[in-house]
């Protein structure tokens, strides 16, 4: 989580440095937080276009073993979801727990066809050497680990990218959304999987590094694909109601109280078997003691991580844990932790900001629907 | 007469009345401007408080006031089309004016040629 190490690069650092980006160190690699068009821009063009994303910080590793029950099996005593379930070709959401329920990372989880005993991994940043640490620690003597530094990682987001990817060659037209399948573009060989980070319909495109800055270039050529950086990633994402690691979601909290059950299978909820069984099953049947809610705050002024969040009669009763300007939402909006009495869609709140109460009401997360091609 | 801040602000002072705002540079690292937080009028402001707040999408960030003075108006367009402050940095996207003390030191503030040479150094 150190982000004072020396700042690593990806393979289109100087791809990013010709397009005029912005670049501010994010979980020890230097990114492009914006190019010259602005956040604001590239958020809407994600919205109604197609955003290329590079995103090869992510960590990108495989769970390798003699078949698919080992693999599935090694990986369930880890996250609360359903490994051994996972049909090939699919990829599905789960969190790393900690003994106590509590969530060290949230990552995607996915099985290529044609690969029995593989289970690929896509962590966060800012986590992955403590992840490979942490799980490479937990398998069993028949399971290990491979992590990929020669591959890189883009997303393709918007309601355009099918038709880009389908006019470089690569048939994703049938693919729904968490589907994972190889294609080509180009001679070049990659993995993709129908997901994304910005509650737009989107592919994420795994290759090797070597050929990143390749497929890179063809994706621009397309007039309908423009370049976005991290601050769109951001305000995509926050509309989207999804949690961010380290602001919405971390060891404090539980996937219950995160309003992640969803992303825990009924297999998994009765048998249990992962780290923190205990308090999730408990929080499953008796609900947890407070849980992360969508605010839309009145008026222009933005309410941002730490901002607290009072009672209409001034008691303090959480924080907010992502909040900014929403631009599809055209005003402010944030994510917070509220105890369960005060988490009813419809409750009115105030933000604390400066010394300035800003009224909130309660939403149903998330803030703009999601186009995902389910 | 038009001034600037090593903080990037401008100041044109007319008289005994100086209109304050963010430079040209500043409006570009901050980005897309979605809030900005305006002192009352009638606010003593100190030279080198606080004197508003600019809300970009990523971030708030402080604007201090460049000299001492009482605030006698706030661009109130600003509310309604924050934006101003990234099209027209210098003059529509003005953010206060203050009414200066007499005697005001402007010594330390830097002319256009001096700014330009200190955003070049930056």
């Amino acid at each position: 989580m150190s982000h004072d190490t020396p700042v690593l690069e990806t393979p289109l650092s100087a791809a990013h440095a010709a397009l005029g980006a912005r670049m501010v160190p994010f979980a020890g690699y230097l990114m492009p937080v914006q190019y010259p068009t602005g956040i604001l821009a590239e958020h809407q063009w994600v919205r109604d276009h197609a955003g290329l994303f590079d995103v090869s910080h992510m960590g990108q590793g495989a769970l390798v073993g003699p078949d698919h029950a080992t693999t599935a099996k090694a990986l369930e005593r880890l996250v609360p979801a359903d490994a051994l379930g996972l049909e090939p070709g699919r990829q599905r959401y789960t969190q790393l727990l900690n003994d106590e329920g509590g969530i060290l990372d949230d990552l995607m989880y996915s099985r290529e066809a044609g690969a029995d005993g593989r289970i690929l991994l896509v962590v966060n940043a800012a986590c992955k050497a403590d992840d490979w640490a942490h799980i490479a620690a937990n398998l069993p003597a028949e399971v290990r680990l491979e992590t990929f530094e020669d591959r890189a990682l883009l997303a393709l987001q918007g309601p355009e990218a099918e038709a880009v990817l389908e006019a470089l060659g690569a048939e994703v037209g049938s693919m729904r959304f968490m589907d994972v399948a190889a294609h080509t573009i180009a001679g070049v060989p990659m993995l993709v999987s129908r997901s994304g980070y910005t509650g737009e319909d989107g592919f994420e495109i795994s290759v090797a590094a070597c050929d990143v800055v390749r497929l890179w270039d063809l994706l621009l050529q397309d007039e309908r694909v423009k370049p976005i950086g991290l601050g769109a990633r951001d305000s995509l994402r926050l509309e989207g109601g999804l949690c961010l690691y380290g602001h919405d979601i971390d060891t404090t909290t539980s996937p219950i109280e995160a309003g992640l059950s969803w992303s825990i299978q009924k297999r998994r909820r009765k048998e249990g078997g992962f780290p923190g069984a205990e308090r999730i099953q408990r929080e499953l049947a008796e609900g947890p003691s407070r849980m992360r809610v969508g605010l839309l705050v009145a008026g222009r002024q933005p309410a941002r991580e730490g901002a607290e969040i009072a009672t209409k009669d001034g008691t303090i009763v959480g924080r907010v844990t992502s909040g900014g300007f929403g631009p599809s939402v055209e005003g402010p909006v944030a994510m917070g932790y509220v105890p369960l009495i005060h988490a009813q869609p419809g409750t009115d709140l105030d933000l604390l900001v400066r010394g300035k109460a800003l009224p909130a009401r309660i939403v149903a997360l998330p803030f703009v629907p999601a186009r995902f091609r389910r | 007469m038009k001034l600037y801040t090593k903080d990037h602000e401008w100041v044109a002072i007319d008289g005994d009345v100086a209109t304050v705002g963010i430079t040209t540079y500043a409006q570009g690292q901050l980005g897309d401007v979605v809030f900005v937080e305006l002192p009352d009028v009638g606010k003593q402001l100190t030279k080198g408080g606080e004197a508003a707040v600019v809300e970009s999408v990523k971030a708030a960030s402080e604007v201090y006031a460049p000299l001492d003075g009482e605030v006698v108006e706030a661009n109130e367009k600003l509310a309604d089309d924050p934006a101003l402050v990234n099209l027209e940095p210098e003059t529509g996207g003005w953010f206060l004016k203050m009414k200066l003390p007499a005697g005001t030191d402007t010594s330390e503030l830097m002319d256009e040629a001096a700014y330009e040479a200190f955003v070049q150094t930056l």
